[in-house]
């Protein structure tokens, strides 16, 4: 099949391409930007005028649920969900049921994942067996022989430090990106909300800001030592990233994300125990999305993800603390993040890089460019069509999200993956 | 305010009773004055008024408790409700019954309120969230987060004794991290007007957000009990130990126990308070508890009439549409 996508604005920071641009796509492939090859003939062109052409989001942190929790989301309802949002790549965390610290796991997720057909899906390996926290897991096998692309031990912490320096050694060997969600437990004390002015009028269990930055800075010293690649998660707090751009100014290996959910919402928005605001790491202070807001426009955050954790209902129908932590976020990555280029904290195409070509190179895989011959996963958008959230129209399964009613403006209007339409809007 | 709305019905008028945050001052006074009606029912020889006749409140208590359950007990039953009491520990629980499910069950019974003690912050409010349009909710404790009633039957406790809260000094001293007394106490004073709340505890005790609530936060008992006039304290709970909050109850004992010594600081006519069980010798000396300055047991009298004025209240709207508009 070939498919013209006709008189879009191509946005494409990899190629420092931002204007108007016809696309030419042929076996699955990018055949011509601009210019048409010889003896193409379109067999479906796409009318794109007034609409944004980018490469297919690059997702770093997405769970889809399969394997173990089927009831919250599959791994072909989630992929769904991520096409909806313009996402072409979605790396999966280890914290399946079971883990990511066998082969036959990873391949099980590659291969319904490759049925699904709605999405490129990566995983991350284990970083400690079972996610323990005190053996290694076989990490070499799960990068040759079911291509993870990293290592993580998901939102479990290695308490243990020496264990976390082996690991990191270890992985340094296997020349894998270790990605790191930084908490202290014995800080974040089973709390479930920031520590601050409505931790202490609700009477939550509080976490500080100091189970982050204890984290951050006990990890940048063992990176430091053992010279791995490493990636922070869901960073929260300002000062957390002050010390990674830090750290990453003096030459070390390390990359960072932020949530959006990071970036528009803090603890106050938790109101009167909103359990959709439940999320870990917690929705911090004003200072702190200030904060954060401020590292992107100074390029200190390399990537945006949505870190999609879908529920089912009744896992956010209890009293607040009782509730699973998570937002169900493929669907509203792109539009929220476009409204900071709106709030005139980063330029459209500073953004563009964020969410495609930046997460690439952090998978150390080929995504998020227009180059020609490179593969057509590609995200079509118009800009100009306000649309108010409600979950029930998700995609996904999961309907668990704090931005109910917010009016965004931008939808995904189609989504290409291997030149394929996974996805078309029915507006 | 979207938040406090649910405590509202459509008619404004008062429907939940799960915290003082937010309430305006005249919904306080209004129940501090309906109390006062209340408080005489207790000493007549027929115990009983016919206000809630045909009504059943259920007294929903996840955590245990004595004296709050009694009173509130004693109270629906002197409005004429019908009291059924349902204590469940946390372990029948943990069959995997859902809050909510049990909430359903309760509510296929035809039940008019419920009274909510949770060990979870939030969870009256989720409650309320969910029960049917007819059913009241009242907290009666949740987590850490409030305990509307305590409060407002400390409140009804210093009205008594110091007729008008503009011009007091309040001095709360103790565990202010893992109380929901002393939040609920310190919305009702600030909404009532008392120009200065001191809360007096060790850092460990003390929520690092705590003087946005509008208090002022003191090391130093002796300090902190400087010329007050009305002295809270708070319970020192066992478990406080662990955790690495206190070294021992006895040093706790030595710095922020209340002794006859210390409280001759505070006026001469301060009166002293705690929301029981007391620890005697631990946050309270007995001289103290049992001396001519203390209205602990005041405060128990009182609980019965404020429960009776908040149940009447919310519960009997629809007889008395005049009353608690917002």
């Amino acid at each position: 099949m070939k498919l013209l996508i006709k008189q879009g604005h191509l946005v494409d920071p990899a190629n420092n391409i931002d204007g108007v641009h016809d696309v030419y796509i042929a076996s699955g492939k990018i055949a011509g930007i601009g210019n048409k090859p010889d003896g193409f003939k379109a067999t479906k062109t796409i009318d794109a005028k007034n609409q944004i052409v980018i490469p297919g989001i690059v997702d770093l942190c997405v769970r889809l649920r399969e394997p173990g929790q089927e009831y919250k989301g599959t791994i072909a309802s989630e992929t769904a969900a991520a096409a909806a949002g313009g996402i072409t790549t979605v790396c999966v965390p280890p914290d399946t049921d079971p883990c990511i610290d066998t082969t036959a796991v990873a391949e099980l997720i590659h291969q319904r994942a490759t049925a699904a057909a709605n999405c490129h899906v990566f995983t991350q390996a284990a970083l400690t067996q079972g996610l323990e926290g005190e053996l290694l897991s076989e990490m070499a096998t799960l990068k040759t022989q079911a291509n993870c692309v990293g290592v993580s031990n998901g939102l479990k912490p290695v308490e243990n430090i020496l264990v976390m320096r082996r690991a990191m050694e270890y992985a340094a060997s296997c020349d894998m990106t270790v990605f790191l969600h930084a908490e202290d437990p014995g800080l974040s004390n089973n709390g479930c909300a920031h520590e601050g002015v409505m931790s202490t009028r609700l009477g939550l269990p509080a976490i500080p800001e100091s189970a982050e930055t204890a984290a951050v800075s006990r990890d940048l010293m063992l990176i430091e030592q053992t010279g791995v690649r490493a990636h922070f998660s869901h960073i929260s707090s300002a000062n957390a990233l002050h010390m990674i751009a830090q750290a990453k100014q003096q030459g070390l290996p390390v990359s960072v994300d932020v949530s959006i959910h990071h970036l528009h919402l803090t603890d106050l928005d938790i109101g009167f125990f909103d359990s959709n605001c439940h999320v870990i790491p917690p929705l911090r202070s004003q200072r702190d999305k200030q904060g954060l807001q401020q590292g992107l426009k100074q390029n200190s955050i390399d990537v945006l993800c949505s870190d999609h954790q879908p529920h089912c209902a009744d896992a956010k129908l209890a009293p607040f603390s009782a509730t699973e932590p998570g937002i169900s976020g493929l669907e509203t990555l792109l539009p929220l993040s476009l409204r900071l280029v709106d709030d005139n904290i980063l330029d459209l195409k500073t953004l563009i890089h964020k969410l495609t070509v930046a997460p690439a190179k952090i998978l150390g895989i080929d995504a998020g460019h227009l180059s020609i011959n490179a593969a057509a996963d590609i995200c079509i958008y118009n800009p100009a069509t306000n649309w108010t959230v409600n979950p029930e129209q998700f995609t996904s399964t999961g309907h668990n999200t704090p931005f109910t009613d917010w009016e965004l403006q931008a939808k995904v209007s189609h989504t290409l993956l291997d030149g394929k339409i996974v996805y078309q809007s029915e507006s | 305010m979207k938040q406090t709305d649910i405590q509202f019905d459509q008619n404004g008028l008062l429907r939940h009773f799960l915290t003082i945050d937010g309430l305006k001052r005249n919904i306080l006074v209004d129940i501090l004055d309906t109390a006062e009606n209340f408080a005489t029912v207790g000493t007549q020889q027929v115990k009983k008024v016919p206000l809630l006749r045909g009504k059943t409140i259920v007294n929903l208590f996840f955590e245990s408790s004595t004296r709050t359950r009694t009173t509130f007990e004693l109270a629906a039953k002197r409005l004429s409700a019908d009291v059924l009491n349902i204590n469940i520990d946390t372990s029948s629980t943990s069959k995997g019954e859902s809050l909510l499910d049990m909430l359903r069950n309760l509510e296929a019974m035809h039940c008019d309120m419920f009274v909510v003690r949770h060990h979870q912050s939030g969870a009256a409010h989720f409650i309320a969230q969910h029960v049917s349009p007819h059913i009241s909710v009242i907290n009666a404790g949740d987590g850490q987060h409030a305990h509307p009633t305590q409060a407002m039957l400390d409140m009804f406790t210093i009205r008594r004794h110091k007729k008008d809260f503009t011009k007091l000094r309040v001095a709360i001293i103790g565990d202010i991290m893992h109380s929901r007394v002393a939040r609920s106490e310190i919305h009702a004073l600030n909404t009532l007007g008392v120009p200065e709340i001191r809360v007096i505890a060790p850092n460990t005790l003390i929520p690092p957000a705590t003087d946005s609530m509008g208090v002022h936060v003191y090391h130093d008992m002796e300090q902190g009990l400087k010329d007050v006039d009305v002295v809270m304290m708070l319970r020192l709970q066992h478990e406080r130990m662990q955790g690495a909050l206190l070294p021992s109850e006895h040093e706790y004992f030595e710095t922020y126990g209340l002794t006859s010594k210390k409280l001759k600081l505070a006026k001469a006519d301060a009166i002293v308070m705690h929301p029981g069980p007391i620890n005697r010798g631990v946050e309270i000396e007995s001289a103290v508890a049992d001396g001519p300055q203390s209205v602990i047991l005041e405060q128990v009298t009182n609980g019965i009439a404020i429960r009776m004025a908040v149940m009447s209240m919310t519960l009997g709207r629809q007889k008395s549409p005049e009353g608690n508009a917002t």
